[in-house]
């Protein structure tokens, strides 16, 4: 199939950036979509050219790391996956077709559609975790979790931190990111004695890194690839506002 | 234990005046919260409540227009005197810092969220977000405009044809000068825009609230919606019925009764507002 590409290419973090146009041809239709950005970007490199750079690694949906805008929808319009599970049989020949980096202050643009995303890994630093020792799992039943609570919490757990959430955010929040993150471990009765100062913190640190704030569009939860409730949203909402009075009486 | 003695929190919590760097702790503490993205949505949504609650007094206490001029006029005679007088005032008190905060707070976090998104989508793409959601604040500043209009319009009476219609008692005739105040089509088409953004703004609104305070689930989102809906809903054709009954349909056009406005009148209702 041929098809017309319009791609975000930026040479650097302070380069202005532009959409350029490029034709890809006869990509085989059992290609993935990041099977065809590497075949455009063979075609680009023997004659002469800068291949388009985008982030990838385990090409099967777990990893987080492809990140693109494709059409102005992150990871697609496809519904519960990631980019590296497009594939070229969803478009038809003849077609245009976006692709942009992430969007948002927050995960700046290195370069052409890799963005940093490491404010992520800041505000987990924060508080997405349990401060205690580490050694051999106690036995399962010593510790009684109910069903519903713990599916609930896996189904938090799922989040891979790919950011699609922000991207697809008008106001790039990280509401849902950081809501899955802290319902995660707040869920449980292992994230307990820490979490009022998990809330906190990883709000605050989310704060800081320039993310917007939620206003209830629930576009994230259209395209998260691991589909994740905005109910994470709602109950960090509340956790936050039980956290935050506690502070200022205790 | 000496030091825990002088902890200021700790005195606090055992009962001792607060000195001042508890208050300070305190301040700290509200500042914090206002600072914070969930703290100024918090604000937002309580906020909200107290004016969907206004509006729901508000819109059925208007529906005794269709009672008649009697009632109408005994409804508002009750809201400025119940508690002596100083009912209406701890209202609109409470009303005036509800509605202050909300915008406040919404101006303030817009200006985050705009700045938190400096470069769009080249070909941008909505999947789920409704227009009313996406136009809150400008439904919002229209509203505000709305709201100025309408206090100047029927609270403030700058129109001194309104102001002067007066019950034979000496009373404000609240029915007349609903329906003399809407016999103007552009005073009508100006409440059929301010109304319906603000429902705009309801639907979106009102469902918001539950997920701010952290009240949604999957479960009951889809309630939470229906419900945002229908009263946003309730409250436009609540609303609208009376400028479009007193202006389309000519409901109590006949009964009007011109008031005798002379500048004494005027001068002893310029006198009573002070």
């Amino acid at each position: 199939m041929n098809l017309t590409l319009k791609v975000w290419r930026q040479k650097h973090a302070n380069d202005r950036g532009t959409i350029e146009t490029y034709d890809a041809k006869s990509i085989p239709v059992e290609a993935s979509f990041l099977e065809m950005l590497d075949i455009v970007n063979e075609q680009i490199v023997q004659g002469g050219g800068e291949p388009i750079h985008f982030d990838h690694d385990c090409r099967e949906g777990i990893c987080g790391m492809c990140s693109l805008t494709i059409n102005g929808v992150p990871h697609s319009k496809e519904k519960g996956i990631t980019t590296c599970q497009v594939h070229m049989r969803k478009f038809k020949d003849g077609d245009t077709i976006w692709i942009e980096p992430f969007r948002g202050k927050a995960f700046p643009v290195v370069r052409d559609l890799v963005v940093d995303r490491s404010a992520f890994d800041r505000i987990v630093s924060a508080g997405g975790y349990i401060s205690v020792r580490t050694g051999s799992a106690e036995d399962a039943n010593s510790l009684p979790i109910a069903k519903d609570r713990a599916d609930s919490s896996f189904d938090a757990a799922a989040c891979i931190g790919c950011g699609a959430c922000v991207a697809a955010c008008k106001n790039a929040s990280a509401m849902l990111f950081v809501g899955a993150k802290a319902a995660h471990l707040n869920l449980l009765p292992q994230g307990q004695p820490e979490k009022d100062k998990r809330v906190l913190a990883m709000v605050r640190q989310m704060d800081s890194e320039g993310f917007g704030n939620c206003t209830n569009h629930y576009e994230c939860e259209a395209v998260c690839p691991k589909q994740i409730s905005a109910d994470v949203i709602s109950k960090l909402n509340r956790d936050y506002a039980v956290a935050s009075t506690k502070e200022a009486f205790k | 234990m000496f030091f825990e003695d002088l902890d200021p929190i700790s005195l606090q919590n055992r009962g001792v005046v607060l000195n001042e760097s508890g208050m300070n702790l305190l301040c700290q503490a509200l500042c914090r919260f206002w600072q914070s993205s969930i703290g100024k949505k918090l604000i937002v949504a309580v906020t909200g409540i107290v004016l969907v609650g206004f509006l729901i007094a508000h819109v059925s206490g208007n529906m005794l227009i269709f009672a008649g001029r009697e009632a109408m006029n005994d409804y508002a005679y009750f809201l400025h005197h119940f508690l002596h007088g100083a009912g209406i005032w701890i209202f609109r008190v409470v009303l005036v810092v509800a509605f202050v905060l909300h915008i406040v707070a919404t101006i303030a976090l817009t200006k985050q969220n705009r700045s938190a998104k400096v470069e769009s989508y080249q070909n941008e793409a909505t999947n789920v977000a409704s227009k009313s959601s996406r136009m809150m604040i400008w439904s919002g500043l229209t509203v505000l405009a709305f709201v100025v209009f309408h206090i100047f319009h029927f609270t403030v009476r700058v129109d001194p044809e309104l102001a002067g219609m007066k019950e034979p008692s000496g009373r404000h005739d609240v029915w007349g000068m609903i329906i003399l105040g809407f016999q103007k089509p552009l005073v009508v088409l100006f409440y059929f825009v301010g109304i319906s953004l603000l429902c705009s703004h309801l639907s979106h609104g009102i469902a918001s609230i539950f997920q701010t305070l952290g009240w949604r689930s999957r479960k009951s989102s889809e309630a939470i919606n229906k419900l945002g809906l229908t009263l946003s809903v309730v409250v436009w054709l609540g609303f609208l019925s009376i400028p479009l009954a007193a202006s389309v349909v000519g409901f109590g056009v006949d009964e009007i009764e011109m008031p005798v406005t002379d500048v004494a009148d005027i001068a002893d209702i310029a006198e009573d507002n002070r």
